[in-house]
């Protein structure tokens, strides 16, 4: 597998795709999604798998999606996503509430294939009156009164994902972060970008294949040196609290995160994409 | 010594619920996203000498899960953490949690950040403390305005436990689910039921001359401004430069 170039790989996500993207502390495309905003995507509805962060404020900033299904939206440590909660106030984005396991549940069914799965808990949470993909049945391995839910599988167009290294053969490294895995599996096409490209082939070493999505489920790569900034990315580099901070408080108003973009999105990725 | 900051009065007592020998014992605790507070709780357990293994989901090095969220659910539901945190935005007097928002559904007044695990952990685990540093008749209301975990279930319904205390910027309550409703277990310094009272936009148990939340030891504050900020500053670095004076080292080259 040849490595496209970042703009292209963007361009591979149609208008009102369901794009899959990690939290903040799992891999999350930062780069990609900037590049997102560059190509102008629209109508996009974000999976946050399981919860969301700066890339899903930013795409919403910039007027990239229609619809969020997540269990969170949050700036850890710098608080709420501004520019997420700004748009739900006015009614911009439509958002579908979950709870973290639910999504994960919605995944693992898709990855195996079935139409639904169970998940223990939920019961009495005013989540269930909004989901119309979510139903209780009472469970038939026990003898009665046991009711539960069931999580109707969940198949995203896209799923995006920031991983170490790529090789020729399309595996990617991913490190002790599994669980973009399952993402991966359930997804119709995965886009990855990568820090660097490696010789040889990462399912040849034992100690790396753990940690490494087969390249049968990547569609395309494209290479991003320091692509999960400002979030960290495994023992590469460390989450930048500062430069989060900083987002933070510019996105509070539209012109804050105008100048925001103007400065760190709209002619940034020239490098990335060379 | 210097005077004993209110954060650290209540990782302290944080730190005496997680021991509470009227409760299981906590063999395994896990702490979910953005809770600086009962991290350092846990820690300093920890590094007090007691037997308990910490996952902490959010830590960036040395991470305990190789699944991710995934495998913190996937354990809970294995019946495997004891005990874990929650909080909210709104919390009510029967302790059901709000973290979507205020007013209609899906937040119209006040959007929150959303439920996170709660509407899954809340059942699943044994234990759950309850955390809110605000304590407020806006974060403590009689009633939320949305549910998206509630504090207690009705027969039939599969559940491991509930909530076991709730601990605010200016006391602790216990909580008995038998009868939904919490009782003032301590105050911090500074507070009396009546302040409380006035605060709080729920009924509870609790007379007047409640016991005054202890202050941390010389070794437990020794504890946490040394080992105990060591762990979080990773994790944590605005936490433990607002509370510690604390600098995080310089960003790992890349």
């Amino acid at each position: 597998m040849t490595p496209i170039a970042l703009a292209a790989l963007a361009a591979l996500v149609p208008d009102g795709a369901l794009l899959a993207l990690p939290p903040d502390n799992s891999l999350s495309p930062c780069e990609f999604a900037r590049a997102l905003v560059r190509r102008g995507a629209r109508g996009l509805t974000l999976l946050g798998v399981p919860v969301s962060g700066y890339a899903t404020d930013l795409l919403i900033g910039a007027g990239c999606v229609a619809s969020v299904q997540t269990s969170a939206v949050t700036l850890g440590e710098a608080g709420l996503a501004p520019r997420f909660s700004a748009a739900v106030a006015r009614g911009a984005v439509a958002v579908t509430d979950a709870t973290c396991p639910a999504i994960h549940t919605a995944l693992q069914a898709a990855e195996k294939g079935v139409p639904f799965m169970p998940l223990r808990g939920v019961l009495g949470s005013d989540l269930l009156a909004h989901r119309a993909d979510w139903k209780v049945i009472d469970n038939p391995f026990a003898g009665g009164g046991d009711p539960i839910l069931l999580v109707g599988a969940l198949s995203p167009d896209v799923a995006a994902f920031h991983a170490v290294c790529a090789d020729a053969h399309g595996n990617v490294y991913v490190g002790r972060r599994r669980e973009l895995a399952t993402i991966a599996h359930a997804s119709r096409r995965v886009l990855v970008t990568v820090e660097r490209l490696v010789d040889g082939n990462l399912l040849n070493d034992e100690r790396l294949a753990p940690g490494t999505i087969n390249g049968v489920y990547v569609e395309a790569v494209a290479i991003a040196p320091r692509g999960a900034w400002p979030v960290g990315l495994l023992d590469e580099y460390a989450y930048d609290a500062a430069h989060v901070a900083e987002y933070a408080r510019l996105a509070r108003s539209e012109d804050g995160f105008h100048q925001y973009l103007e400065r760190y999105v709209l002619h940034g990725g020239a490098e990335a994409a060379a | 010594m210097t005077a004993i900051a209110p954060e650290e009065r209540l990782i302290a007592a944080i730190a005496a619920l997680i021991l509470d020998p009227s409760t299981p014992a906590a063999r395994h605790v896990a702490v979910g996203a953005s809770s600086p507070i009962p991290a350092a709780a846990c820690w300093l357990v920890k590094k007090s000498g007691h037997e308990v293994r910490l996952s902490l989901l959010d830590r960036p090095r040395g991470n305990p899960f190789t699944e991710g969220a995934r495998e913190l659910f996937d354990l809970a539901g294995q019946g495997r953490i004891d005990l874990f945190f929650l909080g909210g935005g709104q919390i009510d007097g029967q302790a059901n949690l709000n973290l979507v928002g205020t007013g209609a559904w899906p937040g119209a007044g006040v959007r929150f950040p959303g439920s996170f695990g709660s509407a899954f952990m809340y059942f699943a685990v044994p234990r759950t403390i309850l955390f809110r540093e605000e304590h407020s008749r806006r974060v403590l209301v009689e009633r939320v305005d949305i549910v998206s975990a509630p504090g207690v279930s009705p027969p039939g319904v599969w559940r491991r436990g509930t909530a076991q205390a709730l601990v605010t910027g200016k006391c602790v309550f216990r909580f008995d689910a038998r009868r939904a409703r919490f009782a003032l277990a301590s105050v911090h310094p500074g507070e009396t039921e009546k302040s409380v009272r006035m605060a709080t936009g729920f009924d509870f148990d609790g007379e007047a001359g409640a016991p005054v939340t202890p202050d941390p030891d010389a070794a437990a504050l020794a504890l946490m401004r040394g080992p105990v900020c060591d762990e979080m500053i990773e994790t944590y670095p605005g936490f433990c430069r607002r509370v510690w004076g604390r600098a995080a080292s310089a960003e790992r080259a890349s």
